[in-house]
């Protein structure tokens, strides 16, 4: 994107092997800041793997080789020195499969305060209670707060890790498919939560749904066997895609 | 159930599927007789004796010939008692800390050698615990505290220690093992390390499994009789760190060769009370187990 002082995360010539078999290929993009970005391409394009590599989760699977940067406010977060555990305060995640901890509803959403320090019981209630009212949940939950959260429904775990990851107060939300295990109810509201987290959040989000991206997103990326083809404004992109291989994927051609 | 029976219709069939009650009757009837013979044989001697100064009586000295014999197996039972405690207090830590690193934290190379360590561990003879504890350990703590007899209940509970930890290892590992990754993920994205993932939510989540890990690990120690015997000095005292103890297994096998009439029948007593003790440990272990897979 042309404004790049707008931008919070700037990935430049950002190659990544596992092992021999390289999965993304010199990958250049800026993301804006309060906007959703919507990550999309047929399985195994690197999408996901790109999304992992924002908050370094990609540290974890040995014989990963990363070069190039990815630039956080301005700071590259490979460099030696950068606090892994800071960085993934900083930019929090999403999966695709709602995972919150066999614990009760309150501590996993306490779980990321308590990690960074905070103990004071009225604080703890405070956050909690904010994290899940930007989750959109709370209403849903207040009067179990000490029942276990595996007892939720797949749509209000989802939004439960949600709000576990806004608890942290990150600036960045990175979603891995958030919505796709979940029915067309309980999709539209992480929809509609996405669309209004951006008012002071930065999304990124990996979707399979393509009239997902087009609802929600302001800018599209589109990855293909680990290379970045096109990435422009959604309604653009989507409308007059520039590459033919863009144009062959959303309409269905394949993928 | 009309699948079953089709298949058990053939011939063949039919034979293996008997072969296989067969096999399963075995063992459920071993099981039983063990009980009712325990029962059977236990029961005259607590009876004779009764039940309160058998199980509390202080003083064991069944083969007194100048004063009346006595049948109190108190010692026993706290010796072994106060030796299993023991031996989780001291292997409980050393085998959790292992299982963690083991299960979480290790290199794969530095795993494969530590879990074949483990299995070997288990796989060691008991005799030779208690003969490396007789050789090396029983005179380390005769020099080490200053005492005259280093065979004590001490060098029985580092024995013990060590013998569990391999039941405690390999159970917590498979518990951590099974902890799903994405919990674990979900952990570190929020800015946890490695370690306080695996302490706050890995070890948590396989709660159920490291708690029946330790359970069997009380099972083996209290069980255990030929190591012990060789450590402890087998004296019917009452325990002490330092005294040379006899445990309930180790009261059993030292007199049974030689025993007769109300001696005898106590022996068999010990054994049944042995064996409630294993019972118990048994329901619990169930209990956990149980527990774990509701969870």
């Amino acid at each position: 994107m042309e404004a790049n002082e707008k931008s919070i995360l700037s990935v430049k010539e950002l190659c990544l092997w596992y092992g021999n078999h390289q999965a993304l290929k010199n990958i250049n993009i800026d993301i804006p800041k309060n906007s959703i970005t919507a990550l999309i391409g047929p399985s195994g394009c690197g999408k996901s793997t790109f999304l992992k590599t924002l908050d370094r989760m990609n540290d974890l699977i040995p014989d990963v080789k990363i070069t190039g940067s990815v630039e956080y406010k301005g700071e590259d977060i490979f460099a030696p020195g950068v606090d892994v555990s800071e960085l993934r305060r900083q930019i929090g995640m999403v999966f695709q499969k709602p995972n919150p901890f066999p614990m009760s509803i309150y501590d996993n959403i306490a779980y990321g305060p308590r990690t960074h320090g905070i103990r004071n019981r009225a604080k703890l209630d405070d956050i909690v209670e904010k994290s899940l009212r930007g989750a959109a949940i709370w209403d849903e939950v207040k009067d179990r707060l000490r029942k276990n959260a595996l007892g939720l429904s797949g749509g209000q775990q989802q939004r439960l890790c949600i709000a576990r990851a806004l608890a942290v107060e990150p600036d960045v939300l990175l979603m891995d498919e958030p919505t796709s295990a979940l029915d067309p109810i309980s999709t539209s509201k992480i929809e509609e939560l996405a669309m209004q987290l951006k008012e002071q959040y930065t999304i990124v989000i990996v979707t399979h749904n393509m009239q997902q991206a087009v609802r929600i997103s302001d800018n599209t990326a589109f990855f293909l066997l680990g290379e970045l083809v096109e990435y422009g404004k959604t309604e653009e992109m989507f409308s007059q895609p520039t590459d033919k291989r863009t144009e062959d994927y959303i309409t269905g051609r394949f993928g | 159930m009309k699948q079953n029976k089709k298949h058990t219709a053939k011939p063949i069939e039919a034979i293996v599927h008997g072969v296989f009650l067969v096999a399963g009757l075995i063992t459920v009837g071993c099981v039983l007789l063990i009980t009712v013979y325990l029962i059977i044989s236990g029961l005259p001697a607590i009876k004779e004796i009764g039940l309160i100064p058998f199980l509390f009586g202080k003083v064991w000295a069944s083969t007194a010939k100048t004063t009346e014999p006595s049948f109190g197996i108190l010692p026993f039972i706290l010796t072994s008692v106060y030796g299993t405690c023991g031996a989780i207090v001291l292997g409980v830590p050393v085998g959790f800390m292992a299982s963690v690193y083991i299960a979480k934290l290790a290199p794969k190379k530095l795993k494969a050698v530590m879990q074949s360590a483990v299995s070997l561990l288990a796989g060691i003879p008991s005799v030779v615990y208690g003969l490396v504890g007789m050789l090396v350990l029983v005179p380390g703590i005769r020099k080490l505290f200053n005492v005259p007899d280093g065979a004590s209940l001490l060098a029985a509970i580092v024995v013990l220690a060590i013998m569990i930890l391999p039941s405690i290892i390999k159970v917590s590992v498979t518990a951590l093992e099974a902890v799903p990754k994405e919990y674990e993920d979900a952990s570190l994205a929020l800015g946890a390390t490695e370690v306080e993932t695996h302490f706050k939510v890995s070890v948590p989540a396989a709660r159920s499994g490291i708690a029946a890990a330790v359970v069997l690990g009380v099972g083996r120690a209290i069980g255990e009789a030929m190591a012990v015997m060789m450590v402890s000095g087998n004296a019917a005292n009452m325990p002490g760190l330092f005294e040379s103890v006899r445990f309930l297994t180790t009261a059993v096998a030292s007199e049974m060769s030689y025993s007769g009439g109300l001696q005898r029948q106590a022996l068999f007593s010990i054994a049944l009370v042995l064996f409630v003790f294993i019972m118990l440990i048994n329901a619990a272990l169930n209990f956990f187990l149980k527990r774990d897979k509701e969870a």
